[in-house]
């Protein structure tokens, strides 16, 4: 019987084993593959049970965490959500995030492990810790400018700082309330879905995420193209261009919107944005100059990042000769996110060096410290600075006596251009006013702002949608307010 | 304040008892109320923890009363038809009330309910002991004769009775209570005490054989186990058919949350197991918040109680004292095994309170009983013998054994 209870005991201790080996598969093998598992929502407890960190803009946060006490404890605040949605995104606990909510994300969330006082321990710990901030390189009262300015109509705001790439605002209209979406409720679900059937597409942010038919403030880009190619060496000297003018190799004969811009010098035909002129220069300089023109102001650049990723700006490299021209004058599949044309006004005002434009200044810890800092962004020059000192030359005038006096700031010098984008099945839609520009104050050693403004369907009553009336009172207002807040205070 | 009334009771009454044996079963009682008493905390309209206080109170109590009134552990021997009757009434008596989630094993008596299997289990082991403490040597002798001579010939009808009559009674409360768990406790603890008493592992194999024979077809037949055998096979259907985690994955998550030195105490979130997270998945929490070195020390405190059990089985003399404190140490054995490879899907998951640790009056009451008879079996034991000369006393009897084994 002694053997047989041994025999048992041996048995238990069978079972007992057993439990301890599947207990360690469970807690040590497995548990990653476990903790893992989209099912098991720890992971999003955890991201919750702490405040997030803030987006800060001019050193004051315009986000904030509210404490609800549920399962998921903190939900994401916004001061004045619509304004920054461009900028922040929304950080939701059903649908996820977007923009800085989303590349900031580890930050924000305390998972980077950069956030940790000694950081390969962090790498290795995987914990969490209190979220860091987000300090961006925004201007509030530019962003403020453009938002008012914009007043809701559909349209978008991109401005930067030229001599660095910061970018200084960033506005799309119309916009939303980001918090809508912060929580988990069935209110939150009904805000999404109303977003995302509203016709005027609020989530969609048009400053970086649509592009548009640049129109004629495309012809800045034509314009440094061709005087870097040499095809115009003077801006005095009179082209031969006829008016109208026949595309090459077509019946089809373009024609301006105004008079007199038959064999007009370059700086008249900058002045009245005169097509034929343009089309014309386009065609002369060839397609392969202009690419890398366009290019080099950072057209056809699938990888922009800001640190989201940035919409394809288009010029089409495969075309004939008269699309070509129509290219030129900022149509055809010529396409531009305000984003890019404002890095287009910026480069002219940068002595023709095109800084990669970001918004995250830098990213701290809670209890203050530097986690990473922006750096020198990379540059690239897009034309000599020979020719963007002519070229800047040539937008003062627009701004001066041209089309885009609505700019004009006193104190300051402004340049800039305008445009009036067709677009639609036969152009039959409302075109899009168009003005890029940049400023520098009398007392500023180099240009302080540039800014791309697109209105979508600006006043239909006017009849005309023009750069000049719509676009470019919208643009003085961010100029102003920047060379206003100027020296900007550096954190 | 109780375990110092209780240890008070056993050194008046039961000095040469196992020390081992009141400590580890307080320590696992206390643990319980903690991890309760956490859980509560996220269910503020729940509050078990005080309920569960008074149901250890009342184990405590029985255990005293056992162990100050049970002076001599054979007595028992003489109430073991009693026992077996009322242990049945017991397993019959929830029938008469509604399933609770599938499982037909409560009845509820002025606002607590009671699981009278829990009961049931000491009254089935003290029959046991008994029952085949008298029928022994008969056992193995016909055991020996029909199946050593001819293998395929099955025992006569007279020794089978009581093997089939467990074994219907086994599947009786698996269908009518669809209660998995009971019936392979019970089924395991027979199985155990046959092979003890008997030494004969021609038993083991019929009870094996009709143990799977019962299981495959309850198993097939019956949608409530058969859907459990599936969730074990498959933890994780239920996520990827996009119905949310069920209880066992998210026990699974709770294990794998603890890691190995766990989240701390009252830091996990194990409460996400919902229904039974403070009965039948409180392991989940001290896996969880204990991580996997917690759930080793309580495995391995379970596992002590249980040596310790079959120490004193060894260290007797009589056969139905060796047998008792077998039974009592495997029904704690096999109790831990099922309900803790259920949740950590080991095997299939049966509803089961973990000894002591869970929420479940019925069960800690027993389980102090259980306790309590273990200490009156080794004070016997060692009083008797004194401690070192136990393995000799059992000389004798495993030279016979040996004997036969080696005749056979």
């Amino acid at each position: 019987m002694t053997r047989h209870i041994r025999h048992a005991a041996f048995f238990c201790a069978l079972l007992l084993a057993a439990l301890l080996v599947n207990a360690a598969r469970v807690q040590v093998v497995e548990a990653p593959a476990y903790g893992d598992n989209i099912a098991n929502r720890r992971t999003t407890i955890a991201r919750y049970g702490q405040p997030r960190g803030d987006i800060l803009v001019d050193g004051a946060p315009v986000t904030g965490s509210k404490d609800t006490g549920e399962h998921l404890r903190y939900e994401r605040t916004y001061t004045n959500g619509p304004m920054y949605a461009p900028v922040t995104g929304y950080a939701s606990q059903v649908y996820g995030t977007t923009l800085l909510e989303h590349t900031e994300d580890g930050v924000l969330a305390g998972t980077d492990p950069l956030l940790s006082p000694f950081p390969l321990w962090g790498a290795a710990a995987r914990g969490r810790y209190p979220g860091g901030d987000v300090v961006t390189t925004l201007r509030a009262a530019a962003q403020e400018a453009a938002y008012e300015g914009l007043a809701g109509r559909k349209g978008a705001v991109a401005a930067v700082e030229p001599s660095t790439g910061r970018i200084l605002a960033l506005v799309s209209a119309p916009s939303y309330d980001p918090s809508v979406l912060s929580g988990n409720g069935s209110s939150v679900a009904r805000s999404w879905s109303t977003l995302n059937r509203d016709p005027d597409k609020p989530m969609l942010n048009r400053a970086v995420r649509k592009t548009y038919p640049p129109g004629s403030t495309f012809k800045v880009v034509t314009a440094a193209a061709a005087l870097d190619a040499g095809v115009v060496e003077d801006l005095d000297v009179r082209t031969r261009t006829p008016d109208p003018y026949t595309l090459p190799g077509t019946r089809t004969k373009l024609t301006n919107a105004s008079d007199g811009c038959k064999d007009v010098p370059l700086r008249k035909a900058f002045e009245w944005s005169c097509n034929t002129v343009f089309a014309k220069l386009g065609v002369e300089v060839g397609v392969e100059r202009m690419a890398a023109t366009a290019g080099a102001f950072g057209f056809n650049d699938p990888d922009l990042k800001i640190p989201y990723s940035v919409a394809r700006s288009t010029f089409d490299t495969r075309v004939d000769r008269a699309q070509l021209a129509l290219s030129a004058i900022g149509q055809y599949n010529t396409r531009a996110t305000p984003l890019q044309m404002a890095m287009v006004a910026a480069a002219v005002a940068n002595g023709g060096q095109v800084r990669s434009p970001y918004l995250v200044e830098r990213t701290v810890r809670a209890g203050g410290g530097t986690v990473a800092a922006a750096g020198s962004r990379p540059m690239r020059q897009a034309m000599r600075p020979s020719t963007a000192a002519q070229l800047r030359e040539l937008m003062v005038d627009v701004v001066r006596e041209g089309t885009g006096t609505n700019a004009w700031i006193p104190g300051a010098t402004v340049g800039g251009k305008t445009g009036t984008a067709q677009h639609g099945l036969g152009n039959s839609g409302t075109p899009y006013a168009w003005f890029v520009s940049w400023a520098q104050g009398d007392h500023d050693v180099e240009p302080k702002v540039a800014v791309a403004v697109v209105v979508e369907d600006a006043d239909a009553d006017r009849g005309e949608i023009s750069g000049g009336g719509d676009a470019a009172p919208i643009a003085r207002a961010v100029m102003e307010a920047v060379l206003k807040s100027s020296p900007e205070p550096r954190r | 304040m109780l375990a110092l009334v209780a240890h008070l009771a056993v050194r008046l009454r039961a000095p040469a008892a196992d020390p081992l044996l009141l400590p580890i079963g307080v320590l696992l009682n206390g643990l319980g109320l903690v991890l309760i008493y956490r859980l509560d905390l996220e269910t503020p309209g729940d509050a078990a923890a005080p309920t569960q206080l008074v149901w250890s109170t009342l184990g405590v109590a029985l255990f005293i009363v056992v162990v100050l009134l049970l002076r001599d552990h054979r007595v028992l021997q003489r109430y073991a038809y009693v026992c077996v009757v009322a242990a049945l009434a017991l397993l019959t008596l929830p029938i008469l009330f509604p399933s609770v989630n599938g499982a037909r094993i409560w009845i509820r008596v002025a606002g607590f309910s009671i699981q009278p299997g829990e009961f049931a289990k000491v009254l089935l082991a003290v029959f046991f002991a008994a029952y085949l403490a008298a029928n022994r040597s008969a056992l193995a002798y016909t055991g020996r004769r029909v199946l050593g001579v001819e293998r395929l010939q099955l025992p006569t009808g007279r020794v089978l009775g009581p093997i089939v009559a467990i074994w219907l009674i086994s599947v009786g409360v698996l269908v009518l209570e669809r209660d998995l768990g009971t019936s392979l406790l019970f089924f395991g603890l027979f199985v155990v005490l046959l092979y003890v008493a008997t030494g004969r592992t021609g038993w083991i194999a019929v009870g094996l054989l009709l143990a799977a024979v019962g299981a495959v077809a309850v198993g097939l037949l019956e949608p409530h186990v058969h859907g459990r055998v599936e969730d074990w096979r498959h933890p994780f259907a239920s996520i990827e058919a996009g119905e949310g985690p069920n209880q066992l994955s998210q026990s699974l998550f709770a294990f794998a949350a603890g890691g190995t030195f766990g989240t701390g105490l009252g830091l996990g979130h194990s409460i996400l197991i919902g229904f039974a997270a403070k009965s039948d998945f409180i392991l989940a929490t001290a896996g969880e918040e204990l991580g996997l070195a917690g759930l080793s020390a309580v495995f391995l405190l379970y596992g002590l109680l249980v040596e310790r059990g079959y120490r004193t089985g060894l260290a007797l003399r009589d056969p139905f004292g060796r047998l008792l404190a077998v039974g009592l140490a495997s029904i704690v054995a096999l109790q831990v095994f099922v309900i803790a490879g259920g949740v950590t899907g080991l095997i299939p998951l049966t509803g089961m309170a973990m000894p002591f640790l869970a929420q479940g009056g019925s069960s800690v009451v027993t389980n102090w009983a259980i306790v309590a008879l273990l200490i009156r079996l080794s004070d016997r034991a060692r009083s008797r013998l004194g401690v070192p000369r136990a393995e000799e006393a059992a000389t004798p009897e495993t030279g016979r054994h040996e004997h036969a084994g080696a005749a056979r």
